[in-house]
């Protein structure tokens, strides 16, 4: 059962059809067809092992698609490749914090904003727009200060965090967060929902998945709930929470 | 009851003095490291004469170029590769065929075809067959990684060795290759052992300075990122196979140029100079002297030729265990560098 998007001539940003992704005889995503809406923030909830992390991956390429079609923009996809990701116009962050540990904090942000073709990567040096990209973007997730340290080095807000800064390093149109709230402070959480805002109010497309309902209830325009890997409801948040197969399937227990 | 004077000592914080001294000596490793290795390599110069020092100088100039090139891949990117020595096999043997000016007109030798070609002529084929090679081989290993790499990279040597042992019609196998020529170009012959010197640390400066620039590259960068996690770097766009491949080629080409140099060096190359032994101690001398670090490579290098060679003059060590006590020593400083200092003498990326 689901429930109509509010507005059904909405553009759409991003859309599965029947997609599916198996491990062994887990259906991580079971025929999922689901779509967001371009701009403003969807947020995906669910029990555990729905299938939020696991749509989140193979919309990155991080994982392969088993079945189903990826439309993203309008184009379609069977395939979807992780390098390509930024090429779709996505960029994304990890539930695991998956910084490059043994580097610095500069060179973690240093490394995702560079030209991503050999040749000219070999004879590129530093250039200053992408030095005040970084500089920026590590102003702006409060670690300025810590550029020199190693990331491995930083405590598990701060990483969460340097994550956050480095997907949006990119400047792309859908930003995919994985639980970027998950074991934040309240200082840094203010600071990652004054991000997520902010790329709202530049027009971008946001897909969160969060376990926080409070954030649920506050931040996000849209909502996703997926089951076993299938789509449970979608649409406008306060209808969603008020449905009664999301309450007795998920949030009533 | 103690006496006033020792009851005054706090005997918590003498306690700790041990670990204190000892966790402000480690930031200065590195320095020690430097000028102890100086410091013997200038003292084995003045006790032993200018002949051992030059001609240690040139054994280092080979190993360093070797060890900066393979710090490139097991280093920067991460990639633990146990095959470099077939690269530098290879670059010797292509100047060995290339450049020997042997004839082999006795009934019962075996001939290859010789070619005669100049040394600075043949160096570049030397670095470009070690890359065309390593271009094979590295398309084939893209897929692996970790310790799967290792195992392929050791499958790689065993290979590289058995080809150059058999291809007898190329190679004259165990017979190895005589007559390799000194450096010349245009009139000038580098024959002295002085003037080769001078030529070695010349190409060893150029291979620095070109690893250095990859590495302080955006490039470089990149592949610092594929080590700590392949799988993040490439969700940003870039394509981890094409940069593994890229700067195992180039590192490929420097064993190869190394190759070349070495052949024409010692004039005689056979088989028995390319064994997996010799990869092994090279992957020794990167993580010795310091993962992601060419300055550490260098000392790496430094140190263990002149452990290689000073223990010749150990006077309780009998010459005919010199070989095995180096294995012994090497190993040793292995083991107790990982246990006190995991990311080498001047590294600072920890396997």
């Amino acid at each position: 059962m689901t429930t109509a998007p509010s507005d059904p001539i909405e553009p759409i940003a991003l859309e599965t059809q029947e997609i599916s992704k198996h491990f062994g005889a887990v259906r991580a995503l079971d025929q999922l067809s689901v779509a967001i809406p371009k701009k403003g923030m969807t947020s995906i909830v669910g029990p555990n092992g729905s299938g939020k992390s696991t749509l989140i991956n193979v919309l990155s390429g991080v994982l392969p698609l088993d079945g189903g079609i990826v439309i993203i923009d309008g184009l379609g996809l069977r395939v979807v490749k992780a390098h390509q990701t930024p090429s779709h116009g996505m960029t994304r962050s990890f539930q695991e914090v998956r910084l490059f540990d043994q580097i610095s904090v500069w060179d973690n942000i240093m490394a995702v904003l560079t030209d991503r073709r050999l040749n000219p990567a070999m004879l590129e040096r530093s250039r200053p727009r992408y030095k005040e990209k970084a500089k920026s973007i590590l102003e702006r997730v409060g670690m300025w200060e810590k550029r020199d340290s190693l990331a491995m080095d930083l405590s598990y807000g701060q990483r969460k965090l340097l994550e956050i800064g480095r997907a949006i390093a990119l400047d792309v149109n859908i930003y995919l967060f994985d639980e970027p709230f998950a074991g934040l402070f309240p200082q840094m959480l203010e600071r990652a929902k004054a991000i997520m805002n902010d790329l709202r109010d530049r027009g971008r497309t946001i897909i969160l998945i969060s376990h926080n309902m409070d954030i649920v209830r506050e931040l996000p325009d849209h909502l996703v709930v997926l089951d076993s890997g299938a789509l449970l409801a979608e649409g406008n948040v306060e209808e969603v929470l008020n449905s009664p197969e999301v309450i007795d399937a998920y949030l009533g227990t | 009851m103690p006496p006033a004077f020792l009851a005054a000592i706090d005997h918590k914080r003498l306690g700790q003095l041990p670990r204190q001294m000892w966790n402000s000596s480690q930031g200065n490793v590195e320095v020690w490291a430097n000028v102890v290795i100086i410091a013997w390599a200038a003292a084995f110069m003045l006790w032993q004469g200018e002949g051992f020092a030059i001609s240690v100088g040139t054994i280092f100039a080979i190993w360093a170029i070797l060890a900066v090139s393979l710090n490139l891949v097991v280093g920067f990117t991460g990639l633990l590769s146990i095959g470099h020595v077939g690269f530098f096999g290879t670059g010797a043997y292509v100047m060995a065929v290339l450049s020997s000016t042997a004839t082999y007109d006795q009934p019962h030798s075996v001939g290859i075809p010789t070619f005669g070609l100049p040394f600075f002529a043949a160096l570049p084929v030397s670095a470009l067959l070690a890359g065309l090679v390593a271009l094979m081989v590295g398309i084939a290993f893209n897929r692996f990684r970790d310790d799967i790499y290792v195992l392929v990279s050791f499958g790689f040597t065993i290979i590289a060795f058995n080809v150059f042992l058999n291809w007898s019609s190329l190679t004259r196998g165990p017979f190895g290759i005589h007559e390799i020529p000194r450096p010349e170009i245009g009139g000038m012959v580098f024959d002295g052992e002085l003037e080769f010197l001078l030529l070695a640390l010349a190409f060893l400066a150029l291979i620095v300075l070109v690893s250095w620039l990859l590495v302080s590259s955006s490039f470089g960068r990149v592949l610092t990122a594929i080590r700590e996690d392949e799988r993040a770097i490439e969700v940003f766009g870039y394509r981890a196979t094409h940069y593994k491949l890229a700067v195992w080629v180039i590192s490929a080409m420097m064993a190869g140029l190394a190759g070349g140099l070495f052949a024409s060096w010692t004039s005689f190359i056979d088989p028995n100079s390319f064994i997996l032994l010799e990869s092994v101690l090279l992957v020794c001398i990167v993580i010795l002297g310091g993962l992601a670090s060419i300055r550490g490579s260098l000392l790496g290098a430094m140190a263990f030729v002149l452990l290689a060679e000073g223990m010749r003059f150990l006077p309780f060590l009998p010459n005919e265990y010199v070989g095995q006590a180096r294995q012994v020593v090497l190993g040793l400083l292995l083991v107790l560098l990982m246990l006190f200092r995991p990311q080498g003498l001047a590294g600072r990326y920890k396997l």
